[in-house]
C-alpha cells in the first residue's frame, strides 16, 4: 500500500490546522455523528441566511481522515448556496463511494480532490463522509426549524 | 524458578500457512490474536476430513454417516470438558461464541423471572442486585444490563485502578447480600489484565450469589480449571483459540444447568412434543436448539488438541516472555502511554496503547502498510476506554506464533508513524 496517497500533505495540513473549528452561534440546526466502529464524533451547526451557507461550524473527535475531511468541508461550502452546497456534497459522497474508480474534478472539489485516494480504502471511507453526513442532517433540521419561505 | 518457554516457536509457526502471506510487499505480522486467532493446518485439515468424509446431521440418524458426525460432534464436547477441568461432557454446551454463552447464562434469568416455580436462585426482582466490572468486554455487559432493566435489577460493577488492576476494595461493598449474580472478565481484552478470581468468587459465595467467568481470553492463553476456579459457569470461544469461527462454549454446572430454563426452543432440545405443550430434553441438548455447527465443533477438538500438545503451561511462559518484551520495547517510542498493567505480571500479551494523541484508526494503517496487523478502536470495551480517558486505544497481541522479531517490526513502524504524524 502507498501511504503517501491516503496521507496527501493537503489531508496532513488540515488535520493539524483544521479550517473553522469549534462551535458558534447563530444556527438553526445541530447534528451530531458517530461511527460506532471507532468511536469517532462529530457536532455540527448549520448557519442559514437566506439561501446561503453562512456559517459551518464543528466539534470533532477522530482520525486524521475525519477531521481533515470536515475542515475541506468547510472551506469548500462554507458561504455557498444551500443548492451549491448539497450538490458538492453529492460530488464527495459519490467520490468516496467510487471504490478507488473515481476521478475527483480539482475546479469543483478543490482541496477535497485529496481525499480521491481514500475510496481505495473501504475501512476510511465513513470516516471521510462522518462531517458531510453531520452537514446534510443539520441542514435537513435547519431547514425544519425555518419556516417554509421564510427567507426575507 | 521461572518457567521458561518450551515452545518451539519457528516449528508452531510452520503449521500457520497464513503466517507466510506478504502484504504489499511485506511479510505478515499478525498482531491481532486477541480479535481472532490464526488455524494450524491440522484444523482446516480436520474439518476437511469431517466435510468430505463423514458430513451427516447428528443425532437422530441411523446411517454410517449419522454416527460419524454424532460421534464427532460428542467427542469433541468430551475432549473441550477435558480441556477446562469439566467433570463431565454434560457440563459444556456448544454456543455460537462467547456473547451466545453470556446470553445463555442471562436468559435463563429472565426466563425464571416470569415462570412461576422457577428456581429462586435464578429469579431476578427490584432490589436484586447483578454485578459486572468496569472492564467487561460489551459482551460480558449489555446482557447483563439488558436483564437489569427488564427485571427492575439494579447493576452494579467493581472499578478499575490507575494502574489497570481491578480495585479490589471496592469488592466487599459492591458485592453483598442482595447481589444474585457475579459475573466478571478473566483476562480484560482491552487491557490484557489477567484478573485474581478467588477474592471475588469466595465474596460471591459468602453472600450466596451465583459467579461466572468471561474466559474469552483465558482459555487460549493460560491453564484453565473450572474445578479448581470454583465458579458456576465460564463462556469462551473457538475462534481466539486456534479454532474456527462459529462455535463457541458455556460450561456450566450439571445441577445449574438443569435449574435453568432453555434459552433457544426448537428442534433437537425436546423430550416430548404435542401440540399443546412441551418437554425438556437434558442438558446439554436442552441448550442447543437447532442444528448446532458440527464441523466447527471437530475444528475446536482439533484446536484443544493442538493446544495440549504445545501445553497450556508452555503457551502460558511464552506469552509471559513475550509480554515482557512487548513492554520494555513499546516503553521505548517516544510518546507512547501503555494502557493496562505496564508490569508483565498478572497480565497476558495483549497491550493497549495510545501514541502521543495520534488516532488508533490512523496508527493502524501506518502499520498495514508495514505489514503489520493489530486492532484499533474501542475493542468492544468503551466503559473501559472512558475509564482511561481515550475514545480508542491502538492494540497489539501475541500469541502461540508470535515472534519477538515481530515486537519489533512494531515498535519500527510506530517511529514511522510518529513521523507521519508529527
Amino acid at each position: 500500500m502507498n501511504l503517501d496517497e491516503l496521507y496527501q500533505e493537503v489531508i496532513l495540513d488540515h488535520y493539524k490546522r483544521p479550517r473553522g473549528a469549534g462551535l458558534r452561534d447563530p444556527y438553526e440546526g445541530e447534528s451530531h455523528q458517530v461511527n460506532p466502529t471507532c468511536g469517532d464524533e462529530i457536532t455540527l451547526r448549520v448557519h442559514v441566511d437566506g439561501d446561503k451557507v453562512a456559517d459551518i461550524s464543528y466539534e470533532n473527535v477522530g482520525c486524521s481522515i475525519s477531521k481533515a475531511s470536515a475542515s475541506v468541508m468547510y472551506e469548500l461550502i462554507n458561504g455557498v448556496s444551500v443548492e451549491e452546497a448539497l450538490a458538492k456534497t453529492a460530488e464527495f459522497t459519490a467520490l468516496m463511494n467510487s471504490k478507488g474508480q473515481g476521478k475527483a474534478d480539482e475546479e469543483s472539489l478543490e482541496d477535497a480532490i485529496a481525499f480521491e485516494g481514500v475510496s481505495k480504502y473501504p475501512m476510511r471511507v465513513k470516516c471521510a463522509l462522518l462531517g458531510w453526513m453531520a452537514f446534510k442532517d443539520a441542514l435537513v433540521r435547519a431547514e425544519a426549524a425555518t419556516p417554509a419561505g421564510g427567507n426575507d | 524458578m521461572e518457567a521458561v518457554s518450551k515452545l518451539d516457536v519457528e516449528a508452531v509457526r510452520a503449521d500457520f500457512p497464513i503466517l507466510r502471506r506478504m502484504i504489499g510487499d511485506k511479510p505478515l505480522a499478525y498482531l491481532d490474536s486477541a480479535a481472532t486467532s490464526q488455524r494450524p493446518v491440522q484444523v482446516t485439515e480436520a474439518m476437511r476430513r469431517f466435510t468430505e468424509h463423514s458430513n451427516a446431521n447428528i443425532s437422530r440418524s441411523v446411517h454410517t454417516l449419522g454416527a460419524e458426525a454424532t460421534e464427532a460432534y460428542e467427542g469433541a464436547r468430551a475432549k473441550v470438558a477435558d480441556f477446562i477441568g469439566a467433570r463431565s461432557a454434560d457440563e459444556v454446551v456448544f454456543t455460537k461464541n462467547s456473547t451466545e454463552a453470556i446470553n445463555l447464562v442471562a436468559y435463563a434469568f429472565q426466563n425464571a423471572s416470569v415462570k412461576p416455580g422457577a428456581d429462586p436462585r435464578f429469579v431476578l426482582r427490584p432490589g436484586d442486585e447483578v454485578v459486572v466490572t468496569e472492564m467487561e468486554h460489551h459482551a460480558n455487559l449489555i446482557p447483563w444490563q439488558q436483564l437489569c432493566e427488564r427485571t427492575g435489577a439494579k447493576l452494579r460493577w467493581i472499578g478499575i485502578t490507575d494502574v489497570g488492576r481491578l480495585d479490589l476494595e471496592q469488592v466487599d461493598e459492591v458485592i453483598n447480600e442482595h447481589t444474585k449474580v457475579v459475573s466478571f472478565v478473566h483476562v480484560a481484552n482491552l487491557l490484557g489484565t489477567v484478573n485474581p478470581t478467588s477474592q471475588i468468587v469466595a465474596r460471591a459465595r459468602e453472600v450466596g450469589a451465583l459467579v461466572g467467568l468471561d474466559s474469552s481470553q483465558a482459555v487460549p492463553h493460560i491453564p484453565v480449571d473450572v474445578t479448581e476456579l470454583g465458579v458456576d459457569f465460564i463462556a469462551f470461544t473457538g475462534h481466539k483459540m486456534l479454532g474456527p469461527t462459529g462455535i463457541g462454549a458455556l460450561w456450566a454446572k450439571a445441577e445449574l444447568l438443569d435449574a435453568m430454563p432453555p434459552f433457544q426452543t426448537g428442534g433437537s432440545m425436546i423430550e416430548t412434543v404435542s401440540m399443546e405443550r412441551t418437554t425438556f430434553a437434558k442438558a446439554p441438548a436442552k441448550f442447543e436448539a437447532g442444528t448446532p455447527p458440527i464441523a466447527e465443533a471437530v475444528g475446536l477438538a482439533a484446536a484443544v488438541d493442538y493446544l495440549d500438545k504445545l501445553g497450556m503451561e508452555n503457551v502460558r511462559a511464552h506469552e509471559k516472555e513475550l509480554a515482557g518484551y512487548m513492554l520494555r520495547r513499546l516503553e521505548t517510542v517516544d510518546g507512547l502511554t501503555v494502557i493496562g498493567p505496564r508490569v508483565p505480571i498478572g497480565r497476558g500479551a495483549t497491550v493497549s496503547f495510545d501514541l502521543a494523541d495520534v488516532h488508533p484508526h490512523d496508527v493502524g494503517q501506518v502499520l498495514d502498510a508495514d505489514g503489520i496487523a493489530v486492532r484499533v478502536g474501542h475493542h468492544c470495551a468503551k466503559p473501559t476506554c472512558v475509564r482511561f480517558g481515550v475514545t480508542a486505544t491502538t492494540r497489539a497481541s501475541g500469541y502461540v506464533y508470535t515472534t519477538t522479531d515481530e515486537i519489533d517490526r512494531l515498535v519500527a513502524a510506530l517511529e514511522k508513524v510518529r513521523k507521519v504524524f508529527a
